[in-house]
């Protein structure tokens, strides 16, 4: 088993109104050094390892873990704990 | 007309739906559980509002690989109308029958209230009741109503007449107000705005049995033409 750690965040330019609501609070709490928020998912995955594992991944983000429309993702495969 | 109102686990606006097309239009309507197959016997498909799958991952992103799913895009593709309202328009945009997608409301408020429309195309199927530029009460009542699409997109429904209803106040951020859009076909229509909670007077407002009667009207002239 490999563990696949997958991010999806929105595409630049897609406007973020939790990142900026957070954002927001952030300042008024007095973290001016703070100067924008982007919220994502983080979606952890236990995987089989088997052929074309990168391929059969980005399947996945494709077409369920993210909405290519306003979503980017990216992923790292790592040893798992099995 | 026999229509179909897909219920999806967390479906919650399937009764009310059920209730416009039996009352409001009386027309025949048979509740189709998600688990289905086919919806090729129906005239008609209605993806009624909620919060399918409990809006997990994103609304309407597991409900579009509902088995009944594949049977309504074929049908879809087919020509027969499909309406999708709230959730349902979620379910279509994440399925591709429809091109953009939903997010939070500018607010982050969940926004449940009468909003004014504005009938920006009557020239469809779904809206030929209707008076070109026509304003009506619907309710809304969602959390992820904030359209979105990228200006490409944008320019091809505006060149296409595809938006169909806007808001007069763009409470949730849509880009360009946009409340309803239709594909290019012109067949399937998805909109946030809850047509079938205004079908009648004593629900405060009956602006939303026009698009049923349209679906109908629209159905009668090619059924006749066609047999």
């Amino acid at each position: 088993m490999v563990n696949v750690q997958v991010y999806v965040t929105l595409k630049e330019g897609v406007l973020d109104p939790q990142g900026s609501t957070i954002g927001n609070a952030l300042q008024t709490m007095g973290y001016h050094e703070v100067a924008s928020v982007q919220t994502g998912k983080y979606i952890e995955l236990e995987v089989e390892e088997g052929n074309n594992l990168e391929g059969r991944i980005e399947e996945m983000c494709e077409k369920l873990l993210s909405n290519p429309v306003i979503e980017d993702y990216t992923y790292t495969i790592g040893k798992g704990v099995s | 007309m026999k229509f179909a109102v897909i219920v999806f686990p967390g479906s919650n606006c399937d009764d009310d739906m059920y209730y416009a097309i039996q009352e409001g239009l009386g027309e025949p309507v048979d509740k189709v559980w998600y688990t289905e197959e086919s919806v090729a016997d129906y005239d008609g498909i209605l993806l009624p509002g909620g919060f399918s799958y409990g809006d997990y991952l994103r609304s309407g992103a597991i409900a579009r690989f509902a088995p009944v799913m594949a049977s309504v895009v074929e049908q879809a593709e087919k020509g027969k109308p499909v309406l999708g309202v709230c959730n349902g328009f979620q379910v279509l945009l994440e399925a591709g029958l429809l091109p953009g997608a939903m997010q939070r409301n500018r607010s982050l408020k969940f926004i449940c209230r009468p909003a004014r429309l504005v009938v920006a195309n009557h020239e469809t199927g779904f809206t030929s009741e209707y008076a070109g530029g026509e304003r009506i009460t619907i309710p809304v009542a969602h959390g992820e109503g904030n359209y979105y699409c990228d200006d490409e997109t944008l320019r091809d429904l505006q060149a296409n007449n595809q938006i169909v209803f806007t808001y007069e106040d763009n409470f949730n951020g849509s880009k360009e107000a946009i409340a309803g859009i239709v594909n290019k076909q012109g067949n399937v229509m998805g909109m946030m705005p809850h047509p079938e909670r205004a079908t009648d007077q004593i629900l405060g407002s009956d602006d939303g049995l026009k698009i049923f009667q349209s679906i109908l009207k629209q159905w009668r002239k090619s059924h006749v033409l066609t047999t």
